[in-house]
């Protein structure tokens, strides 16, 4: 077990060697490098080489890299063209938003989907199971904002259920409980909206994880021995469908950060996706690929995390080599 | 002059074995009910798409000005304007039409970039192995890293936001997956006996992979390239929703709906924005029922596999 993590935690250097080359070279061709911005425009041809010279703009991209790289493990992200700011700071400000509307829809797209899916495979081939079929196309081939503006005019506008937008009424008024239910309430649309494709993929993957297991050798004993339907389905196959399942927590999380880009702009919540469409309008390449830089290594934590995960619930990976 | 000979006849007999197999894929696709809806509403829509110009009662890009001389701004659905017009007074049909040509050449060309640089990098890493493999299948994990949405944000982002570039955008970011099916697929195939004996035979390594090795893993490939072109007309959508795609006064369903973002528009003007994110939703959605169905047409046994 222990080899095997430290395995794998090896095998991730050179993937953050390969995602911290990758955002160097995007930077690289951003109008306008972000150093040299700093320089004012004005100076003479002398002034500027000397300028230059001292930003370490001359060196071999190579060392150019490395310096850039030192900066980022201590936690220096760069700073804002405009205002100044530093990017890690902006970033940090914004991550517990987005943190929590993607663990909330993690655990909604879990929560919902895997019952679904079990619920399909038990009912396989009814018109329910046929129903959930349809229903994981669309929520795979339902385009978030428009999804999202749907929910808003349904839920929000029409039935006045929901706020339409925000993390929290401001300057809201009663007991930490109203508090409470009224951050849950904001949070309900956009969880659900960011949830939805995830959701879907779970519930399939589910089902037909379910399906497979059903028509093992050890179920059909189990009947055998007079188990009631009920104890061999939800009690000896769930237990064994469920794992494979377990691989899709790491495909979620770059699905949940991608998508917060947009749901975050529908609903106005302020993280780190609503700061990535401000940082794309205001031409602030810092900011962009801070976070680019940022969200990717945590993905690759994320993963890692999820492969971990899968070797202690799968013994078949962890005694494996 | 023997080789050519070869050539022709095997040609001629996978000719005749691929009728018969296209033939039967034909008969399981059609029993797909969803399949044959995703089928008729894409064959409809491409022929609304191309006789747009036919079929649009008045211009896309240009505001009405009606009879009294001032622009029908937000009009109602009504006999004249079957949709009802937008902000700008631009009829809603008109526009849909219009940008459903858009979003097929995106997908289209996206998937079609996409999948030849997939299957090109796919196969090399896969028949060659070793090191070359190593490269560029950690090329594909850095490229896993990034949350496919904001690495095509940020490359949008650089370059002039166009048609063109949201295709190549598009296009250069998702052969990933393409190349690890191919990969796979390469690797499954690589050892088998046919393959063995072309190598014997001196055949060169482009014409095994071109000749032999792709005819036998087409059908994974194409039900991918139809999945992916779902998901480029679906990320084409969402750039333009963002302001980073296809650009005003071009139409495109994504941009058409940036209007909702406004409260007004969404409480009281359900049409500017209802149509175009339908036509989104039933477009992605019967691309996905097609791919769905090819895939058990195509192989029964890949049934079930996501």
């Amino acid at each position: 077990m222990q080899k095997y993590i430290l395995r794998r935690l090896l095998s991730t250097l050179p993937l953050m060697v390969g995602i911290t080359l990758l955002t160097f070279l995007i930077m690289q061709i951003t109008p306008g490098n972000p150093m040299q911005t700093m320089i004012d425009p004005k100076i003479s041809t002398a002034d500027l080489a000397r300028a230059q010279e001292r930003m370490g703009l001359n060196d071999p991209m190579i060392m150019q890299y490395f310096r850039w790289l030192k900066e980022i493990v201590v936690g220096n992200l760069g700073y804002t063209i405009k205002t100044g700011q530093s990017v890690a700071g902006m970033i940090t400000e914004r991550l517990p938003a987005t943190l929590l509307l993607t663990v909330t829809a993690f655990l909604f797209s879990f929560v919902i989907g895997v019952p679904l899916g079990v619920f399909s495979a038990t009912n396989k081939y009814s018109k329910r199971d046929y129903g959930l079929t349809v229903f994981s196309f669309i929520g795979i081939s339902v385009p978030s904002f428009f999804f999202g503006v749907a929910l808003i005019y349904v839920f929000a506008v029409k039935l006045n259920w929901f706020p339409t937008s925000g993390l929290a009424t401001i300057n809201m008024a009663g007991g930490s409980f109203d508090i409470f239910v009224d951050k849950v309430k904001h949070l309900v649309l956009p969880a659900l909206v960011l949830a939805m494709p995830n959701l879907a993929v779970i519930m399939r993957f589910t089902r037909s994880s379910m399906i497979e297991v059903l028509t093992n050798d050890y179920i059909r004993t189990a009947k055998a021995k007079g188990l009631s339907e009920r104890t061999v389905k939800y009690k000896h196959a769930l237990r064994n469908a469920i794992i494979p399942v377990v691989t899709l927590f790491g495909i979620s999380i770059p699905t949940l950060f991608g998508g917060a880009y947009i749901t975050e702009t529908i609903f106005n919540w302020p993280g780190m996706g609503s700061l990535g469409i401000q940082a794309i309008t205001s031409r602030e390449y810092p900011v962009i690929m801070g976070l680019n830089l940022f969200t990717s290594l945590l993905v690759l934590f994320g993963n890692l995390t999820a492969d971990v995960l899968y070797a202690v619930v799968d013994p078949k990976i962890r005694l494996s080599k | 002059m023997e080789m050519t000979q070869q050539g022709g006849v095997s040609e001629a007999k996978r000719g005749s074995g691929e009728t018969s197999g296209a033939r039967q894929a034909w008969r399981r696709y059609k029993k797909n009910k969803l399949a044959m809806f995703g089928l008729g509403f894409i064959v409809l829509l491409v022929l609304i798409s191309l006789s747009a110009p036919l079929l649009a009662p008045h211009s896309p890009f240009n505001s009405i000005k009606n009879a009294a001389g001032s622009l029908d701004i937000m009009a109602k659905p009504s006999h004249e304007y079957l949709l009802g017009t937008d902000s700008l007074g631009r009829d809603v049909f008109a526009r849909l039409m219009y940008a459903g040509r858009i979003s097929l050449s995106v997908g289209i060309v996206s998937v079609t970039i996409s999948t030849l640089l997939g299957v090109l990098l796919g196969s090399i890493a896969g028949y060659y192995g070793k090191w070359i493999d190593s490269v560029i299948m950690r090329i594909v994990d850095v490229i896993y890293c990034f949350p496919v949405m904001f690495l095509i944000i940020t490359v949008s982002a650089l370059l002039k936001p166009s048609i063109y570039n949201v295709m190549i955008i598009i296009g250069l970011v998702s052969w990933t997956s393409t190349a690890r099916l191919v990969r796979g697929e390469i690797l499954r195939v690589r050892e088998l006996e046919y393959i063995q004996a072309s190598k014997a035979l001196g055949v060169k390594d482009f014409s095994i992979i071109v000749q032999h090795i792709i005819p036998n893993i087409m059908a994974p490939i194409l039900v991918q390239a139809t999945l992916m072109t779902a998901d480029a007309i679906l990320t084409e959508a969402a750039l333009s929703f963002l302001g980073v795609g296809v650009q005003q006064p071009t139409p495109s369903w994504g941009n058409m709906l940036n209007e909702a973002m406004s409260i007004m528009v969404l409480r009281f003007k359900y049409w500017i924005w209802l149509y175009p994110g339908l036509a989104i939703l039933l477009t992605v959605l019967s691309i996905n029922f097609i791919g769905d169905g090819l895939r058990d047409a195509l192989d029964p046994k890949l049934k079930g596999r996501k």
